[in-house]
């Protein structure tokens, strides 16, 4: 019985896990072919691919942007999360709770109608489609994450230090910067990271909200138009590299910090 | 003020843009005029209707399929491996996650196309004698929604098998009963509530989503998100538009309400 | 004598490199209530799980009604368990926690509910068979999983510091109802506590335990008033603690030099061997009768008084930093400065090989 348990469970997982790597291996396979399709029989290994995408000007330069929105929108994100939590925390304000269901809010709705209900408006205000709009659309879906993130690091006991170090004498500013920033470092680091990430990655609103300069998913998704090309795979694998490295990098500032 | 900056971004960007959606979607005009006709146009036109129910059917499945994978698979992960692979084997379970959404679905695409590495291989093994027609189908959106929320799935139903006080587990042994009953009648319904917050997120995310329909399912049946999107870039019907989302979210509010009702009633 | 209920043989047990238990031996008698008694670290809770089936030992036996259940799975030997936590299950009503063990042996419903409303009414939750875990109060969920253990009519019950989660009022008062629960059904008790008072109260046959072995072993009158060992000793409450060395052996008699004097006391020691004489704090007195033994003077330090009784310190005069520690009753006047004559009876004096 316990045989058969073991055997079961080492062959499902197996199973499972061939099931999430199958198209992950495919992708960073297939983009090292050396002909025109992605497709078997493999005819790699070639670098050709990843040199085009290198030397191909829109993709550079939508890395650059994704990267530029990803940091830009969430240093905002962060910067308004973190004022809002703190100042939630520290002072009681009449009809709290309200106010902090709205920030969280957009949290439950789908980018598609966020990213369709900025459209709107600035069509209706006449703010033409850019990369701002975009970024202005990641802060409205990264701004309720991190204030989440960090207002549940922010207990009482926090609030008591702060008050310690205040009547130790120290000014506003100090408290805040030596204090309260500290404290909550893990919290702000996660949800910056995790905004980054999100940002990175988000499609909908950056393809609904730009037009000519755009952001590395919308341009894979231009891209695709032109069906399975392994340019697609080499651009894809990149991006994968690179979140895997910046996820292994997250790990190890954050949770290595954490005493055990 | 600290809080301020946050309620007015908020407010700007995402309730502002609510109202103008909910006016334009009523066809609202400052001297007065108001209709439901798209509404009406979403009930009366099938080819509208039949949008959101395609959305139910596929989003039910790909919950459904996803919560019976991940269960078993969270499980093994958390009580067949030794604790200090643990970590290792849940990092690999969801490595597929950093790759970009868009790239996710396309790859499944290279996965199933006519030529892709499935038919290749069915035809290799001499299972079919002709490519089987897998991308640009039903069966293929399920597929890419799964994989990912497989991921997710076992993620929060690790959590909480992982958070379970094992006194329970001893408990329930203590008193006689062996590992079958021990997980039907103590594990399972000890884990259920995040199991069902887990398929709440999924349902959530799988009904909103345009790329995976988009990519994977092709157009030979249009999902909420598709509908949507082709009146706002195909026909600039931006009051038709809004009137689909508000629909689309008025059902994912619905699906929240059920949610939390059922985990209060679980409480009690 | 009877024939023992369980016996646990030469157990030894280590997690990874690290030794939990050497070689420990233990008898439990039908109908007793045992405690084992010990600092955290001292295997005590290790045994527990060894006998109710958790744990494997690397080495030993265990025997329950003679019959070897060493390797057998908890589910299936006559034991079982009050968790330190209570581990009641939060999804069932009260009444369905205590049937369950019932229900995994195929009892039928209206038997399991009678039996498990009898069982609630043994523990004073008659009333308490609808309710969730949630809406009791941490007593009642200790009663409750008092309940779902006794129900099933296991040879041993086995309780993982049960009263752990108390408060101090509610321990005292859940002490004397365990004692009393225990005695009504008849079942054999093992409990473990890290908590002298506790031990006292509840044992028949007190365990102590340290560094994975047993110290000793007893009734608690026993152990407390006479420890074999100089850990037994501290662990049961505080002593002053004089040490000394045997002079001379006649008989059952020996001669015990000190450096507050020689002391002729019966009990069995080598010529020549250093021992420590403790003696209670109770049995310490502060003014000398006929039948005492003194201590030369010593002046009061520090008086606390403590409701029924004072606690004394006194440093001795002879010896600079040497503590005497007594307890005197409240009505005894003594100040902080007075100059004292410690002393006790001389059976009072314990003997502990160093």
């Amino acid at each position: 019985m316990r045989v058969y348990m073991k055997f079961f469970s080492a062959v499902y997982a197996l199973a499972v896990y061939a099931f999430i790597f199958l198209p992950v291996a495919v992708l960073v396979v297939f983009s090292l072919q050396s002909t025109a399709f992605p497709i078997p029989p493999f005819t790699g290994p070639s670098s050709r691919w990843y040199e085009a995408v290198l030397n191909d000007p829109r993709l550079t330069s939508a890395l650059f942007n994704s990267l530029a929105v990803a940091i830009i929108s969430s240093l905002v994100a962060v910067a308004l999360g973190f004022l809002s939590a703190w100042g939630f925390a520290r002072f009681t304000l009449p009809g709290s709770a309200v106010m902090r269901g709205l920030i969280t809010l957009p949290l439950t709705v789908s980018y598609l109608i966020i990213g369709m209900g900025l459209l709107v408006i600035f069509n209706m205000a006449g703010v033409p489609k850019n990369l701002l709009a975009a970024g202005v659309g990641h802060v409205v879906i990264n701004l309720p994450l991190c204030f989440a993130i960090i207002y549940s690091q922010m207990g009482d006991h926090q609030i008591n230090i702060e008050r310690a170090a205040r009547d130790l004498g120290a000014t506003e500013a100090k408290v805040l910067w030596l204090v309260t920033l500290p404290m909550l470092w893990p919290a702000i680091f996660a949800s910056l990271f995790l905004s980054m990430t999100f940002s990175w990655d988000e499609f909908v609103i950056s393809f609904l909200l730009t037009r000519f300069d755009t952001t590395l998913p919308v341009e894979i998704w231009n891209l695709l138009r032109s069906g399975l090309n392994p340019k697609t795979n080499a651009v894809g694998s990149l991006v994968f590299a690179v979140s895997v490295v910046a996820a292994i990098i997250f790990e190890l500032i954050l949770l290595r910090r954490r005493p055990a | 003020m600290l809080v301020t900056p946050a309620l007015l971004w908020t407010l700007l960007f995402f309730v502002a843009p609510f109202v103008a959606m909910a006016l334009l979607s009523l066809n609202f005009q400052a001297e007065g005029g108001m209709t439901v006709a798209n509404y009406s146009q979403f009930f009366t036109n099938p080819s509208y209707y039949r949008a959101m129910v395609n959305s139910l059917q596929v989003t039910g499945m790909v919950t459904l399929i996803s919560v019976l994978l991940a269960y078993p698979f969270a499980w093994i992960l958390a009580e067949q491996i030794p604790p200090r692979l643990q970590r290792l084997a849940l990092l690999l379970a969801i490595l597929p996650f950093w790759t970009s959404y868009v790239v996710r679905s396309y790859s499944w695409l290279l996965v199933l196309a006519q030529n892709g590495v499935v038919n290749d291989a069915l035809l290799r093994t001499g299972l079919v004698t002709e490519p089987l027609q897998l991308a640009n189908t039903r069966a293929a959106t399920i597929i890419g929604f799964v994989h990912f929320f497989v991921m997710l799935l076992t993620l929060t139903i690790f959590a909480s098998l992982k958070q379970l006080n094992p006194s329970y587990r001893k408990a329930a042994a203590d008193l006689g009963a062996g590992p079958i009953r021990s997980f039907l009648y103590v594990i399972l319904p000890l884990t259920l509530p995040g199991v069902v917050v887990g398929a709440f997120l999924t349902f959530v995310l799988a009904i909103g989503d345009y790329i995976t329909p988009q990519i994977l399912g092709g157009n030979n049946e249009l999902l909420m998100p598709q509908l949507i999107m082709m009146q706002i870039g195909r026909r600039g019907d931006f009051p038709l538009a809004s009137a689909l989302a508000l629909i689309l979210m008025a059902v994912v509010t619905i699906a929240y309400i059920a949610c939390a009702r059922w985990l209060k009633i679980e409480r009690t | 004598m009877t024939e023992a209920l369980v016996e646990m043989k030469n157990i030894s047990h280590n997690f990874g490199r690290v030794g939990v238990l050497h070689d420990v031996s233990l008898t439990i008698n039908p109908g007793s209530y045992t405690v084992l008694l010990g600092p955290s670290g001292s295997g005590k809770t290790t045994l527990l799980s060894i006998l109710g089936g958790f744990l494997v030992p690397r080495k030993g036996s265990v025997l329950i009604r003679g019959q070897n259940c060493t390797a057998m799975a908890p589910a299936r030997r006559p034991t079982a368990t009050v968790f330190q936590d209570y581990a009641l299950f939060p999804h069932m009503s009260v009444g369905n926690n205590v049937g369950f063990g019932l229900r995994m042996k195929g009892v039928i419903k209206s038997e399991r509910n009678r039996l498990a409303q009898e069982a609630l009414a043994i523990v004073g939750l008659s009333d308490a068979f609808r309710k969730k875990p949630h809406q009791l109060s941490g007593g009642q969920r200790q009663r409750v999983a008092l309940a779902r253990a006794l129900v099933i009519k296991p040879a041993v019950l086995l309780l993982d510091e049960p009263l752990g989660a108390l408060d101090l009022k509610l321990r005292r008062q859940m002490q004397d109802e365990l004692k009393t629960i225990q005695k009504q059904v008849g079942t054999a008790f093992v409990h473990v506590t890290h908590d002298q008072e506790e031990a006292m109260a509840l044992a028949d046959h007190c365990v102590v335990m340290n560094q994975g072995r047993i110290e000793d072993e007893g009734t608690p009158e026993r152990v407390y008033a006479r420890p074999a060992t100089r850990f037994t000793a501290a662990f049961m409450g505080e002593s002053t603690l004089i040490p000394g060395d045997v002079a001379s052996v006649t008989g059952n008699a020996i001669l015990i030099n000190t450096a507050f004097g020689s002391f002729p006391i019966i009990a069995e020691a080598a010529e020549g061997a250093a021992v420590t004489l403790a003696v209670r704090p109770e049995h310490m007195r502060l003014i000398r009768d006929s039948r005492s033994v003194t201590f030369g003077t010593a002046q009061v330090t520090a008086v606390i008084f403590q409701g029924s009784f004072k606690r004394v310190l006194a440093e001795s005069n002879s010896r600079v930093g040497f503590m005497f520690i007594a307890r005197i009753p409240a009505e005894h006047d003594v100040s902080v400065g007075d100059t004292v004559t410690p002393c006790c009876h001389i059976e009072d004096l314990i003997v502990l090989a160093k």
